[in-house]
């Protein structure tokens, strides 16, 4: 009994993303009993690659994953969300782009290189953000709201006003599948991008302190902890997970388009959050929870696109969905829900002590 | 005989998870009376009061308030509210960026077009009527705790309502505000209204009320009228123990003087809520700040951890001057505070006890030294034992302890960090009787063990029974020490008001 209850408050956050993933796959399964089937195909690279609708999700929903991941310790320290990760991200492709055309040839070298340093750009433009954020105290969305407006620019300005392209197996190999490996590439980097946090949160007390500084910022810093350099911190490491989403990105296209690598993503970031079951005004986070919400979105729109609604339509029907999921979260609803529970399971114990009593 | 009641509940249940915070309890209040409810830290006071003000719903029982047939159904505080009750809950429940006045008449229009300039002129006529040194147009937060807590009863004392409830309001008021409020019970007491008061100052009770209704555990224990219930015997109903059991709680050990070494010293200290003062603490002393509100002695002891802007000032700690200007510095150097205000600068609301209770240690071991979930567990096992935490797991969120325990909770925060100088701002702070005096006896044996401390009290009987050193403020100044044979209530009570030399 007690270990049980232990176990709810542990996954408590995560049931309604959960059941609403469960939903999702046996709504496919019930449309299309082969939805989720797994094959083996040959690629345009001549690589053995596995195939199907559940690879191609978990793939497509790297970037976003990743990204809200970063998104979830902003939103938990600063308690509002950054609105420019897209622009950023699309500055980061631009300076990794940069850096490899840059060199005589592109070799493993150069592109470690390169992403380096385009994990540092991206740093940098976060400790803009996180320095508005945390030191002028201004409203996150409001901050982030200028390089949401000028990040593609300067993307494009990088490389000379140019849409570069790049011809090399290594970036295929980074966006698609390295050869001899059948599963893609970006999944892998998802997972790499959360052992790297989870190391963080295993060796420093990153975790605590985020948490602390989002619940309440007074008593964090009667606490000797520093909220302005959580708040960086947490700026730095969602410029982390940027940059790597934006390699994947360009990975993916071979080339830097500004105008569309990672385009729209920072609101489905957001709602990755959301579904996560995170409060959006900071403090308790799970980052599993995120996770969980970025594949919900993935799922979401590749089903619609399966049952062949318009990309026009996609979008609301999206909306739909999300909104009930989102408000199934919501505090009133579970508070509910729970005293509901709590009554329905008590009224017999209840009936009966009072029966005793008479 | 029971015809005059204003307010019945019968058979109130209320389950938490873990928790059973009420079972089956009756509460009575009658016109014109007031009505003391006690119990020891987590009894279940203010969960009653909650579920009949409509914040909690309940698990069963009835609630009749006079004027509402059958059954009075209330669903939130408004509707609690619109039946003529008003209450003043044990954290205040204000708007801290909203100014005096907007807080005083928020939520009260009732549809009619609101003035604000009127209301303006309405509340600071209500603040000076009562004293409270504050004005209409003042942003809340910028009040000290007491000013704020005398805005809460203000604002619920000049509303019409039959039953009035007071849930521990005089926990960081001084004597003469507490008269006041007293006052003002009276009144309204002879006006009809039945008031509910919640305290852990036997004294108070004894002071004002007519009835005690007495909890213990979430259950009823009984209902007495004053002149039937000594204090000594209230005392043993709260805590279900005899009295033989309780004798040795008066007993408080010796006050200890300290060593010679000077642990810490400032001279001219001042931050940008204090002016200059000069202070020292040696090593195993207990000291105190003592004065009226706002005369500056949480303010000093801010100085001193750092929690304030430090605009000036040489401070030395164990004889080498060292720099403190942020909380981390002050905790580098082995002092701990425990801040007066707890819910705005002590919990960390939605972390869980275990994380509340590791917080300034972790904090203290450094960033790349996360304590293993196995050491968070034993410490926070220690603790609540130690304290008698009254929590449902480990795991639960500080914010739903009662008010006494979450108190308790950052006690433990900082008394697991060992410190060399602990700064201790109101520690009792709606704590219980019972545990108030164990909470002075381990201040008195940690002074033994070498420990310093300042205890910071607003009452004055408390500083007394602690402190081998009292340092008077007055204006934000020092305006005396007393030492020794002149610790007296009285000559306290004169330097406080200005009559030395
Ligand atoms: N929101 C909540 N969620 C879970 N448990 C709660 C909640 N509120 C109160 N409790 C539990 O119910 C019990 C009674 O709490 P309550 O606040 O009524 O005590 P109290 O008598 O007011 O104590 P104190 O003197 O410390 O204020 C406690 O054990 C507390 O942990
Ligand atoms: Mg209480």
């Amino acid at each position: 009994m007690d270990k049980q209850r232990k176990l709810f408050a542990g996954i408590g956050q995560l049931i309604i993303p959960l059941v609403a993933l469960g939903l999702l796959i046996l709504f496919n399964l019930f449309r299309d009993p082969g939805f989720f089937s797994i094959g083996m195909a040959v690629n345009n690279s001549g690589n053995q690659v596995l195939t199907g609708n559940l690879i191609s999700i978990i793939d497509s929903a790297s970037e976003l994953a990743i990204i809200a991941m970063g998104m979830t310790l902003v939103t938990a320290a600063c308690g509002g969300q950054d609105i420019s990760v897209g622009a950023v991200g699309a500055i980061s492709g631009a300076v990794f782009v940069k850096v490899l055309l840059g060199a005589p040839s592109i070799t493993p070298g150069i592109v470690v290189l390169g992403v380096i340093l385009c994990c540092l750009a991206t740093i940098a433009f976060m400790m803009f953000n996180g320095t508005l954020v945390s030191v002028f105290k201004i409203q996150p969305m409001i901050a982030t709201l200028i390089l949401y407006s000028c990040g593609r620019s300067i993307a494009y300005w990088i490389n000379g006003d140019a849409t570069p392209q790049l011809n090399s197996p290594i970036i295929t190999s980074i966006g698609m599948t390295i050869p001899g490996v059948p599963v893609p590439t970006p999944i892998f980097v998802v997972i790499l991008a959360g052992l790297l946090l989870l190391l963080i949160f295993r060796r420093t007390t990153t975790g605590l302190y985020v948490q602390t500084v989002g619940i309440n910022q007074g008593a964090a810093r009667l606490n000797g902890i520093d909220p302005v350099l959580i708040k960086l911190l947490s700026f730095a490491l969602l410029g982390v997970c940027v940059s790597l989403a934006s390699v994947i990105g360009v990975g993916r296209l071979g080339q830097l388009n500004h105008k569309t690598l990672l385009v729209d993503i920072e609101m489905d970031a957001i709602l990755a959050v959301a579904i996560g079951g995170n409060n959006l005004g900071g403090g308790r986070f799970r980052l599993s929870g995120s996770i969980l919400g970025a594949y919900i979105i993935q799922m979401l729109t590749t089903t619609l696109y399966a049952m062949n609604v318009s990309p026009v339509n996609v979008k609301t029907y999206k909306a739909i969905v999300i909104i009930i999921i989102v408000v199934a979260g919501s505090p009133v609803v579970k508070n509910r829900l729970s005293a509901l529970w709590s009554r329905m399971r008590s009224g017999g114990s209840q009936a009966a002590a009072s029966k005793g009593a008479g | 005989m029971q015809n005059d009641a204003v307010l019945k509940m019968r058979g109130i249940c209320k389950q938490f998870p873990g928790t059973r915070a009420l079972n089956n309890v009756d509460f009575t209040l009658r016109r014109g009376e007031i009505h003391a409810l006690m119990g020891e830290n987590g009894a279940g006071k203010s969960t009653l009061i909650k579920v009949l003000t409509g914040v909690y719903e309940k698990d069963g029982g009835t609630i009749w308030v006079e004027g509402t047939g059958e059954e009075a159904h209330i669903h939130s505080p408004q509707d609690a509210q619109n039946i003529g009750i008003s209450t003043v809950y044990q954290e205040i429940t204000l708007c801290p960026n909203l100014t005096v006045a907007e807080n005083m008449f928020i939520g009260r229009g009732k549809g009619q077009l609101v003035h604000w300039k009127d209301y303006e002129d309405r509340a600071d006529g209500i603040l000076r009527s009562l004293g409270i040194p504050a004005r209409a147009k003042q942003e809340l937060s910028r009040c000290s705790l007491a000013v704020q807590q005398m805005v809460a009863i203000a604002r619920a004392v000049d509303m019409q309502c039959k039953v009035l409830i007071l849930d521990e309001p005089t926990s960081s008021l001084d004597e003469k505000e507490v008269a006041m409020l007293f006052d003002m019970m009276r009144d309204l007491k002879s006006r009809g209204v039945g008031i509910v008061f919640v305290t852990h100052f036997l004294e108070q009770v004894y002071e004002v009320s007519d009835r005690i209704t007495v909890l213990r555990n979430g259950e009823l224990v009984g209902e007495y009228v004053i002149e039937d219930l000594p204090q000594v015997e209230l005392v043993a109903k709260m805590m279900g123990k005899n009295l033989n059991d309780l004798a040795d709680l008066e007993q408080v050990g010796l006050k200890s003087q300290g060593g010679q070494e000077t642990v810490y010293q400032a001279q001219a200290l001042s931050s940008s809520e204090s002016r200059p003062f000069d202070f020292s603490i040696r090593r195993g002393e207990v000291n105190g700040f003592t004065g009226l509100l706002g005369s500056g002695r949480s303010e000093s002891v801010r100085a001193v951890f750092g929690a304030d802007r430090i605009t000036g000032g040489r401070v030395q700690v164990n004889g080498k001057p060292v720099r403190i200007s942020k909380p981390h510095d002050a905790m580098k150097n082995g002092i701990g505070y425990l801040p007066e205000d707890r819910k705005r600068d002590g919990i960390i609301a939605d972390l869980s006890v275990r994380e509340n209770i590791v917080l300034a240690l972790q904090v203290m071991k450094g960033f790349f030294h996360p304590m293993s979930k196995a050491q968070m567990e034993a410490f926070a096992d220690e603790y609540i034992q130690a304290l008698q935490i009254k929590t449902a797991s480990q795991d639960t969120p500080i914010k739903s302890l009662s008010g006494g325990n979450q108190q308790k909770v950052i006690l433990a925060r900082w008394l697991l960090t060992h410190p060399d100088y602990l700064i201790l701002d109101e520690p009792t702070r709606g704590i219980d009787v019972g545990t108030k005096l164990e909470i002075q006896k381990l201040v008195l044996k940690l002074a033994e063990e070498n420990m310093s401390v300042t205890f910071i009290s607003s009452e004055i009987e408390e500083m007394l029974r602690v402190c081998s050193r009292l340092i008077v403020m007055r204006d934000r100044k020092i305006v005396g020490e007393l030492t020794g044979s002149e610790l007296t209530q009285a000559n306290v009570m004169k330097t406080i008001a200005g009559g030395e030399q």
